[in-house]
């Protein structure tokens, strides 16, 4: 242990601190702009380049950025003295001087760090004002949009985009003033190899990386006089609330459901239908791999940023994933087929919008495949954020409605799906699926504990119907790529393996409310839905009365014809560099 | 194959028998030498030799940069029993037969050069020369592509001492106890750095040669890597021995060919003859040099971003702790020393520490090269003992300003240094009187300026530099700099407001305060000097929109006084022709019209032009 004093209050903290983490311990909040870490994934950017957080420390020449400061024995840190607080304002300063003051239209208005900073620096003018970083706004892809005019080289995305997501379509490009981050030769993020995972979104303290804006296209869809209906995926339950006043971890279905159908929306229905949905397909083709010990281990595919990472990163790999589409496309066929028929209705007359916690799913729904005939499966996909400030703008308080039920038959859903929205609750849903179907018996305790938690690799070997099952889970493309290595260097052996882009998985996707670092939020969220799992009367796929109809009806039986032709899909090799490859 | 000591001294000894004979005749074939026009000289001598049959009595040397560059190109005849000679400067191609008439004595007429140094390893008085040569002690003497003249000249002497009877441990306390610091700019201990190094766990560990020489006007590492290359390669031999690293790597710029061509050349013929590679000197000790290129930007000089440049990553420092001797190159321990510091290395293990600490001051032993450049009439190189002072350096080897003008400030420490005035011409200058003044030792630039020259248009031009230079990581670097730039040239353009100076002042604090590494720390130095020495010029600039130096367009204005007589000179050479009047009549200038240029001013032969 260390001894030091902050602002003359001793204090003791282990070896590796830094004195934030000491100020911290005493409650006193250095500013920081470019630090950024999530404790729960061990992660800290700790880059040091934007000295917002510049302290005096005694017998030091210079100030001393506290993000990366070690502290020292004996160490004497001033936090407030006028020198440290001038230099404070003046970093503040230059970054506003070469900041747009559009904070009142800008995206981030409101969850933007540099505003708050600003408000809690008691800067009211900029004193060395200047030129201006130009740039073009990057809206090439359906997911994310690049406006380097508020980059702050903060670098915050581009740990995200390397370190952790190991995607490396983020870096820093030019020196001097002219630095900014972006793909190599800035060129358009569609013609990256971006995956979409909106990790850097998220990672952003500013508005220079959001969301494609997707909310005007629902307004306009609400009163197109069309058929509109709404999906939402697991995740966004666990989040919304956190945009209302609501404690994080709160599980707000009902009162999500209540707020949508005030939206107008004419049918309020659940992804977590298509995901037990999922979960049929899915199952059934695991099975058949692993009783006929081919092509494995098998791999998920509901999760479009990490499918996109798959076909550029490992275009070998691509028998491995399940040819299941992604919960979302599977809504959106089944939407336009039984649906749209049972309801008498055109295909191109039934609007689907999806609320999804994702970027990617932006993406994922505008692929080429997921459009037959010209007509596409999801129409308008905005996130949880987006969402949310949908609610605000109609005025509709989340936190003071009254819950109201899913409609049906698209809204009826398990245990079983809800937990897609966090790591490990794929496998899990599919191990309760395929214990039954193996052993042709109900199991009884369907918790599969050892592949929960937010670690960012799992692994388990699960007795299912007296096999020994050897399953991985992982979140956060980093962990995927060193499994898939092992896996293509034949160092490791898997049944089947979860892949979820985003670390901890869906509750911490690219579209969640921001949590600005605080890792606790995430830790409540998966709590909540594991909670919303065991508050459901039914906690198996394919003991969801609705989905055991659609197969009657409709689809005939898992793996039909049928079902291949609306719920299953294939991958393509893409290039390092540009879009698909040429055949 | 030089294998042992005993091989090594045989190798020596029959060279020396061998070279006694002939007239050396010396060729500056450096850099600067080549741009002044030595390759045709050295044809025509060739040509000349050849053809009066006397290739074999007078032998031609190519050497490195002797550092006068201000007489390149320029010619030595040396006599091989005085070791004494005369060097001609500025050799023409119609000189030179004249030269080889003489030889042994000097051509009348010519222009001859004379040393101002010494070398203290062989000379125990200066004898009131004022240069002493143990960086530069090769360069301009030997033939920096062959191995034998560096062998002749006590080449690989220390390599062979410390590998057959220095532990690694006393080749770090010699080192310590030199007191010698990084010639680079820091001016942090050497030896302090190797023990960090030596101490960390055995495994992999790097000694890195920092020839990313990037200030401009800066050029004495290119000097060393072109003159004496061996002279580093055997320093990184004994640092790796020292440290326990077994690869050194030279960051080299790839706009030094020259240097990159002598480099390889030294190397291969180390590793030819048993220098590097495997069992150096029978010792168990392995060694091996690879060079890397930089691709020229001036950050990657800060020891961190070189590192990362080494890696492929983005050249740009990082910040410290973890310091490179405990975590550099791979995440390995690396020692990164420059190449002037390197160039010290075999000569303090040579003759020791203690002798290493006679020369220069007690805080700074040694010498430093200086490159002189600017107003001063001999630009070049020039090597002195720390604590020279200034006025001898400009005054006396610099031969004073040129053209009879008055000196004005000397900028220390290239870009990120200080401006210096009158008032600190007897400053003795080392490490730490520099750093008092508010400049700073650097890698030893040292531009001089004259009364014609405005501070505060110096202080933007440095700053441009900088900005350029930048990696763009640091916020008060990035953008501080960048604020401060347009403020000077708000000031020179005559823009300025009145709180503009405070303003001025309070950020180059502020970016020097913050910055994340020496280039954004230092940056503001400019400013800051001139500010300190020269405050009525920019309050000149802000207040009266004058540019009293007459430098800054904006805020000149040309009149036509009464002395004109009408002669239509200054009408004829004005380029955008806004001088207008009759012949004998006074002429006038339309100000609107008027770019500044000055060209009327210096034509007019009545004085009749002012420049207010």
């Amino acid at each position: 242990m260390i001894n030091l004093t902050i602002n003359n209050m001793p204090v003791k903290v282990r070896k590796d601190s830094t004195i934030l983490a000491a100020a911290r311990k005493i409650g006193i909040k250095i500013p920081t702009l470019c630090h950024f870490e999530l404790d729960c994934f061990s992660f800290e950017h700790r880059i040091g380049s934007c000295r917002i957080c510049v302290v005096e420390v005694e017998g030091r020449r210079n100030l001393a950025p506290a993000c990366c400061t070690p502290v020292a024995e004996g160490m004497v840190v001033k936090t407030n003295t006028l020198r440290a607080i001038n230099a404070r304002r003046t970093i503040l300063d230059l970054i506003l001087s070469d900041h747009p003051k559009d904070c009142l239209t800008c995206e981030k208005n409101g969850d933007c760090e540099l505003q708050h900073l600003a408000g809690e620096m008691d800067l009211h003018h900029v004193l060395y004002e200047g030129k201006m970083s130009e740039y073009q706004l990057d809206l090439s892809c359906d997911a994310i949009v690049r406006d380097l005019d508020k980059c702050i080289m903060c670098r915050r995305c581009q740990s995200a985009c390397n370190d952790v997501q190991t995607v490396g379509v983020l870096s820093g490009i030019g020196r001097g003033f002219r630095a900014v981050v972006g793909p190599a030769d800035l060129m358009p993020l569609n013609e990256s190899t971006c995956v979409f995972c909106g990790q850097c979104v998220i990672a952003c303290p500013v508005g220079a990386l959001t969301e494609q804006n997707c909310r005007y296209k629902v307004w306009r869809a609400l009163n197109s006089g069309k058929h509109i209906i709404v999906q939402t995926a697991p995740a966004v339950r666990v989040a919304i609330g956190e945009a209302f006043g609501m404690r994080p971890g709160t599980v707000a279905t009902g009162q999500l459901v209540a707020g949508l159908k005030l939206l107008g929306f004419d049918k309020v229905f659940d992804t977590d239908f298509a995901a037990d949905l999922t979960i049929m397909e899915e199952t059934t083709e695991f099975i058949e791999r692993l009783t006929k010990n081919e092509n494995l281990p098998i791999l998920t595919s509901c999760c479009p940023g990490w499918v996109k990472f798959l076909e550029h990163q490992f275009p070998e790999l691509l028998y491995m994933p399940s040819t299941a589409k992604s919960p979302q496309q599977m809504f959106g066929a089944i939407a336009k087929s039984y649906y749209a028929e049972k309801m008498g209705l055109k295909p191109e007359d039934v609007i689907v919008v999806s609320v999804m916690p994702c970027l990617s799913k932006k993406y994922e729904a505008s692929r080429e495949e997921f459009s037959p005939n010209g007509i596409r499966d999801v129409d308008i996909v905005i996130s949880t954020r987006e969402l949310a400030n949908m609610f605000q703008e109609a005025g509709i308080q989340l936190n003071k409605l009254e819950p109201r039920e899913y409609d049906h038959p698209l809204g009826e859903s398990t245990g079983a799906a809800v937990i897609f929205g966090v790591t490990g609750g794929v496998i899990e849903a599919a191990l309760r699926t395929a214990a039954d179907w193996l052993s042709e018996k109900e199991l009884k305790d369907v918790n599969f504990t050892a592949v929960r938690g937010s670690a960012g690799l799992k692994e388990a070997t699960v007795k299912v119907a007296g096999i020994d099952v050897k399953v991985a889970v992982c979140s956060g493309l980093g962990n995927a790529r060193r499994v898939l290595e092992k896996i293509r260097n034949g160092e490791a052996r898997y049944h089947a393996i979860e892949i979820m882009a985003c670390p901890g998985g869906c509750l911490n996707g690219g579209g969640q409310p921001y949590i600005h670092g605080d890792s606790s939020v995430l830790e409540k969220r998966a709590a909540a839905i594991y909670k919303a799992d065991v508050d459901l009367p039914i906690r198996k796929s394919h003991e969801n009365p609705y989905i055991k109809k659609l197969y009657a009806e409709f689809l005939g039986e898992p793996g039909s014809h049928l079902a291949h032709r609306l719920l299953h899909t294939s991958y393509k090799a893409r290039g390092h560099l540009c879009e698909v490859k040429n055949d | 194959m030089i294998d042992s000591v005993e091989t090594l001294n045989k190798r020596v000894e029959a060279l020396r028998r061998e070279s006694l004979a002939a007239t050396r005749i010396l060729v500056s074939m450096g850099t600067c030498g080549i741009a002044a026009g030595a390759a045709p000289v050295l044809a025509e001598l060739r040509r000349l030799l050849a053809e009066r049959g006397l290739e074999n009595t007078v032998e031609i040397v190519e050497t490195g940069c002797i550092g006068q560059c201000y007489a390149e190109p320029s010619v030595e005849i040396l006599n091989p029993e005085s070791n004494s000679g005369i060097t001609y400067g500025k050799v023409k191609v119609s000189e030179v037969s004249m030269i080889i008439d003489h030889l042994a004595d000097v051509v009348p007429g010519l222009e001859t050069v004379n040393k101002t140094w010494y070398y203290p390893e062989d000379e125990a008085n200066a004898d009131n020369r004022l240069q002493a040569r143990i960086v530069l002690r090769n360069s301009g003497r030997i033939d920096p592509e062959k191995l034998e003249d560096y062998l002749k000249n006590r080449g690989y002497q220390a390599l062979a001492k410390v590998l057959t009877g220095m532990s690694p441990a006393e080749v770090v306390k010699e080192i310590t106890e030199s007191g010698l610091r990084g010639r680079g700019g820091g001016g942090f201990p050497t030896g302090m750095k190797w023990s960090f190094a030596a101490a960390q766990p055995a495994g992999r560990k790097y000694i890195v040669c920092n020839a990313d020489e990037g200030d401009p006007g800066a050029f004495m590492d290119r000097a060393v890597l072109e003159g004496d290359p061996h002279s580093v390669l055997e320093a990184m031999i004994i640092g790796g021995y020292a440290i326990g690293a077994d690869t050194g790597i030279v960051y080299i710029r790839a706009e030094y060919p020259l240097a990159v061509k002598r480099l390889k050349i030294a190397i291969r013929q180390a590793e030819e003859n048993g220098l590097l590679g495997k069992n150096i000197f029978g010792s168990g000790f392995n060694f091996k040099i690879e060079l890397k290129y930089g691709a020229g930007a001036f950050v990657c000089g800060e020891e961190t971003a070189l590192i990362h440049s080494i890696e492929g990553k983005r050249g740009e420092p990082t910040f410290k702790p973890p310091f490179p001797a405990v975590s550099g190159l791979w995440g390995c321990p690396t020692v990164v020393n420059n190449v002037e510091t390197y160039a010290n290395v075999p000569a303090v293990i040579r003759r020791g520490a203690a002798w290493f600490r006679t020369i220069g001051t007690e805080k700074s032993p040694g010498t430093k090269v200086f490159a002189l450049a600017g107003k001063v009439e001999n630009v070049g190189l020039v090597e002195v003992p720390m604590g020279t002072a200034l006025r001898d350096i400009i005054f006396n080897l610099g031969g004073g300003i040129r053209d009879g003008k008055q000196f004005k400030a000397v900028q220390t420490g290239g870009p990120s240094g200080g401006c210096l005035k009158a008032d600190r011409l007897d400053t003795r200058i080392d490490y730490d009187t520099l750093t008092a003044l508010g400049s700073m030792m650097g890698s030893g630039g040292m531009i001089v300026m004259d009364e014609d020259d405005c501070m505060v248009n110096i202080a933007k031009f440095f700053l441009e530099f900088t900005l350029d230079e930048s990696c763009g990581k640091c916020t008060p670097c990035r953008i501080g700099n960048t604020r401060l730039h347009e403020m000077l040239d708000r000031i020179c353009t005559g823009r300025a407001t009145g709180d503009t100076i405070n303003k001025l002042r309070n950020l180059a604090y502020a970016v020097k305060d913050t910055s994340l590494c020496g280039l954004g720390q230092t940056s503001p130095n400019p400013v800051l000097s001139t500010l300190a020495n020269f405050e009525e010029e920019y309050e000149a600039h802000i207040r009266d929109k004058k540019c009293p130096a007459g430098v800054c367009t904006k805020l000149i204005t040309y009149l036509i006084n009464d002395n004109c007589v009408g002669c239509t000179l200054c009408a004829r050479n004005c380029p955008v022709s806004c001088i207008s009047g009759e012949r004998k009549q006074k002429h006038v200038i339309d100000q609107d019209r008027c770019i500044k240029c000055g060209v009327c001013y210096q034509a007019c032969k009545f004085h009749a032009i002012d420049r207010i």
